[in-house]
């Protein structure tokens, strides 16, 4: 029988054989149930071709993203070496495109990692332990939720120095608080259900529950939050750079680039919306991806 | 009833219950759930607690595996009067099986994990072995070991909740109405397999249920509960011989025939 079985046969069998086997089975049928939503695949392979698009800038970019020429500023689409056209300091907009993508995925991924981790800390140690904790980390989240989301991330910035990185703490610095919330409504269901009891019964401590038994449930709805929050986290990142507390200018930031053509968007109007539709197409992403990873995640759609 | 009468050998009753209250909430939102229950449960024997729901049978076990923390009184497993706070080695000696498979596994765990982290938990070393030795031993065969509990039926999950409670080897086992969230050819598949572990491994139940038949064929004494008290304490054999001399526990008698 082994010698007949094909991958797929090992892989999709209902009495795995090892608790590897039993892992690798499961996110087989994760991934065969992720790939027959249509919507989250695109999404998926946009997102793949950023990545390699971000990795490969320096082969596949045409020109130097910061050498300007002003005899060719405000080129059209379609112009010969040009094909998105240039902007007002006649800078290759593809060429900038394709090296803010790195800075795009920078934002992205730092953000990504800060945010929703803190959130998850905070949320369900809120939510298990109860009583004074919950009461403290739940006020000072209420104090960052009500705080205008730019003016602190303004604050931060002014404090530290603008800068992309600084721009990222900032943004991460006001984006936990609704992380937190979703955690702590998620651990407040899970921790009196029956099986934190029985392993409660088995005498499990707080840390141990709380970290294998509580984050596995948050967990997924906090990553479905976060892919529908990405787009949200770019424009921040460009509403940040449009103050001149974000990317600095020469670099070539989608946020920045879009804050620049603004001048010229009546009568040059790719400038503004070439970096315009580039956000949209990685938020479009992220949003379809994390749709279908929803469908994936959600235990109790499981079956 | 008591299999190990006190005169015979010097092993102390397996639980005393005396006096005990258990409540909710504070002050003006208090609710007394318990109120005043005793009983003793000697080595070996299986005791039921019946009652309509809301009588508070289910929250004496909560109050015994410490869930409950709100009470008064005094409770005594073998021999050790309990504080507030539970010890590790309490669980190895008391466990407990809940009431709906559903909701007493983890969705996110395999039946290995489950059982992996628990011997885990009680500081086996082997495991492996454990694992497969406690799914024989409640009917379950090695194909469920790693499947998730989406993939089991409620007999099956019902199973490995046994399973889980039966591996730190305890004496006493709490059974919170096991079948009642199963269908009728399941439970009685559950009971036979209840029934059997307790031969096999001499543990000493403590099994609450509102079915009347459940804990006649279960059970060798029993205490009838009403709005949080005990109202009679009575053997099966009294049970079937309608004797209950309480007029509530004639009642429930008269209701299940």
């Amino acid at each position: 029988m082994a010698e007949t079985q094909t991958l797929r046969q090992w892989l999709l069998t209902d009495t795995p054989s090892s608790r590897r086997h039993a892992k690798l089975s499961a996110l087989y049928q994760g991934w065969l149930s992720f790939r027959a939503n249509t919507m989250a695949m695109i999404g998926l392979w946009i997102l793949v071709v950023l990545v390699l698009v971000a990795i490969a800038a320096p082969l596949i970019a045409p020109h130097d993203p910061f050498v300007q020429s002003l005899g060719d500023r405000l080129a059209p689409l379609g112009t010969e070496g040009h094909v998105l056209g240039t902007d007002s300091l006649g800078r290759d907009i593809l060429s900038r495109l394709i090296y803010g993508a790195r800075i795009t995925l920078y934002i992205v991924a730092l953000v990504a990692l800060i945010a929703p981790v803190a959130g998850l800390l905070v949320g369900t140690v809120a939510g298990y332990v109860g009583g004074w904790t919950d009461t403290v980390l739940m006020r000072i989240t209420d104090i960052f939720l009500a705080f205008p989301r730019l003016v602190l991330a303004l604050a931060f910035v002014a404090a530290l120095g603008a800068g992309i990185e600084n721009a990222v703490l900032a943004i991460s610095l006001t984006a936990w608080p609704p992380y937190a919330r979703i955690a702590r409504a998620e651990t407040l269901t899970i921790r009196t259900s029956d099986y934190i009891s029985a392993i409660k019964l088995q005498g499990a401590g707080p840390l141990r529950i709380i970290t294998k038994h509580i984050w596995p449930l948050c967990i997924s709805s906090l990553i479905v939050r976060v892919t529908l929050d990405m787009a949200g986290i770019i424009l921040a990142a460009a509403g940040l750079g449009f103050l001149g507390l974000g990317a600095q200018p020469p670099s070539p930031e989608w946020g920045a680039m879009i804050s620049e053509g603004r001048r010229f968007i009546l009568d040059h109007w790719w400038v503004a919306t070439m970096p315009g539709l580039a956000i949209f197409t990685v938020s479009l992403a992220f949003n379809l991806l994390g749709d279908g990873l929803r469908d994936v995640l959600d235990p109790k759609a499981g079956e | 009833m008591v299999r190990c009468p006190k005169r015979e050998c010097p092993i102390v009753n397996m639980l005393e219950i005396d006096n005990l209250n258990v409540w909710f909430g504070k002050h003006r939102d208090r609710v007394d759930a318990v109120k005043g229950a005793s009983f003793i449960i000697g080595q070996g024997e299986s005791f039921g607690l019946v009652g309509e729901s809301g009588s508070g049978k289910s929250t004496i076990l909560r109050a015994i595996t410490g869930l409950a923390p709100l009470w008064s009184g005094r409770m005594i497993v073998e021999g050790q009067p309990l504080d507030h706070q539970r010890r590790k080695t309490f669980f190895k000696t008391v466990q407990m099986v809940f009431q709906d498979p559903y909701a007493s596994l983890h969705p996110r765990h395999s039946v290995d994990q489950v059982l992996g982290e628990t011997l885990h938990l009680h500081g086996f070393s082997d495991i492996d072995a454990r694992v497969v030795k406690l799914l024989d031993d409640v009917g379950l065969g090695q194909k469920f070991r790693f499947r998730y509990p989406h993939q089991l039926s409620g007999g099956q999950r019902q199973r490995v909740a046994i399973a889980r409670a039966l591996a730190p080897e305890p004496h006493l086992l709490l059974l919170d109405e096991p079948t009642s969230a199963l269908d009728v050819s399941v439970q009685a598949e559950i009971l036979n397999l209840l029934a059997d572990l307790r031969a096999s491994r001499g543990l000493t139940y403590l099994m609450v249920s509102h079915d009347l038949s459940v804990v006649g064929h279960m059970c060798d004494r029993l205490a009838v509960m009403k709005d949080g008290e005990i109202v009679e304490v009575l053997t099966v054999d009294a049970l079937r011989a309608t004797k209950a001399s309480h007029p509530y526990s004639q009642h429930l008698l008269e209701a299940s025939l």
